[in-house]
């Protein structure tokens, strides 16, 4: 096949032809993956809840409701019920003093504020220190302490929190999540 | 040159990472670990592949003047729907990748390979060339994961089989200027010992 002249007509009408081909595809591909995509992402967080509250059987996020933070945003309430009995809140919360980045995780409680678990779903720590925040090592210190009376302050600042060693700027990013998820709850109205 | 030599010169004579030397910007950012690299890897050779036919099969049709946009526009689109399908079915792989996956479009292996190969040969032969350097590039990824993986954090494939933890600084980014160094300068050394 002769090559197509660079004439500014060709030009147009090819890179037209290819635009429309390659918009038509990927037209075709968003739509197949839009449903698993969405899926996904539900997974992702239903997981992450069954971890952290006690068993239920209601869709806790079927009943999602939102609590203000009281810093100018909400935070996502997950209610774990059993029989229509509230066994446990999921919350939803984030810190933005993480080392690199946004800390996003879900914290379970119970109805009375003391944690259940805890379990991380995105953070950008650095890998080997302030990612072991995600480790059980770290993070199941939390389990069935009542914010109430641990205080969610690493050692160095006066706190209950054993740091991550040398990732001291990660546990404070993490104990500063917590404490949000756990204010909030306490703050707001429970449904 | 047969189709078999067209094949495996992606693996060794011609590796895009270790005598290339292309594509270096992912390669360090995701070598963390030998299962990340590899999905990187696979991703990339996916995109390849898909990049090389069709440029292939529109090569007459590109005036030579808009050839680049034309190419990027198309190797833009494969690395769409390799973003698209990563999110739907793989999210735990999709999660750690995360913005090395819409960074393809700009990894010079692709463009590359269009320029250079896909754009003057056969789409037979641009389907074999984007498969061999496509899996040459993750056989590099995957030995460079594996190895920061086993010194950095004492796993592989995730399993941990020493106690506490490796040397730190391979699983950061010096550690992956330092092991992409020596495997390159092994690879020289193999080369020169066998020529």
């Amino acid at each position: 096949m002769a090559k197509t002249e660079s004439t500014f007509k060709n030009m147009v009408l090819s890179l037209t032809f290819i635009s429309f081909g390659a918009a038509a595809c990927l037209g075709f591909v968003y739509e197949m993956t839009k449903e698993p995509i969405a899926l996904a992402a539900m997974n992702k967080k239903l997981d992450a809840i069954k971890q952290v509250v006690p068993e239920f059987n209601n869709n806790p996020g079927d009943e999602m409701y939102r609590l203000p933070t009281g810093e100018g945003d909400s935070l996502d309430i997950y209610p774990a019920k059993k029989d229509n009995v509230i066994v446990g809140y999921a919350v939803n919360s984030y810190t933005k003093k993480g080392f690199s980045g946004n800390v996003s995780l879900v914290a379970g409680f119970k109805p009375d504020g003391t944690i259940i678990n805890i379990s991380v779903l995105e953070q950008k720590e650095t890998p080997g220190l302030g990612a072991k925040m995600v480790e059980p090592s770290f993070k199941d210190q939390f389990n069935d302490k009542n914010p109430a009376e641990f205080s969610l302050k690493v050692k160095k600042d006066g706190g209950s929190v054993d740091a991550i060693t040398a990732a001291t700027i990660s546990s404070r990013a993490f104990c500063d999540a917590v404490q949000r998820a756990y204010n909030t709850l306490q703050k707001g109205e429970k449904k | 040159m047969n189709q078999l030599q067209n094949f495996t010169k992606g693996f060794f004579k011609e590796n895009p990472i270790l005598v290339l030397v292309l594509g270096t910007c992912p390669t360090l950012a995701t070598t963390t670990s030998s299962l990340n690299g590899m999905g990187m890897g696979i991703a990339t050779t996916f995109v390849l592949v898909g990049s090389n036919v069709v440029i292939s099969l529109l090569a007459g049709l590109i005036p030579d003047k808009v050839r680049i946009p034309a190419f990027v526009v198309i190797i833009a689109s494969f690395v769409t729907i390799v973003d698209l399908i990563m999110q739907a079915y793989v999210p735990v792989l999709y999660a750690t990748l995360g913005i090395f996956i819409p960074l393809i479009v700009v990894n010079c292996i692709v463009l590359g390979r269009a320029e250079a190969f896909a754009s003057k040969n056969s789409v037979f032969s641009s389907l074999i060339d984007g498969l061999g350097m496509g899996l040459g590039f993750t056989m590099a990824l995957g030995i460079l994961g594996a190895f920061r993986e086993i010194v950095g954090s004492g796993t592989l494939f995730g399993h941990k089989f020493i106690q506490g933890d490796g040397i730190l600084v391979f699983v950061l980014a010096p550690g992956a200027f330092w092991a992409l160094g020596y495997l390159i300068a092994l690879v020289n050394r193999i080369k020169r010992t066998t020529k």
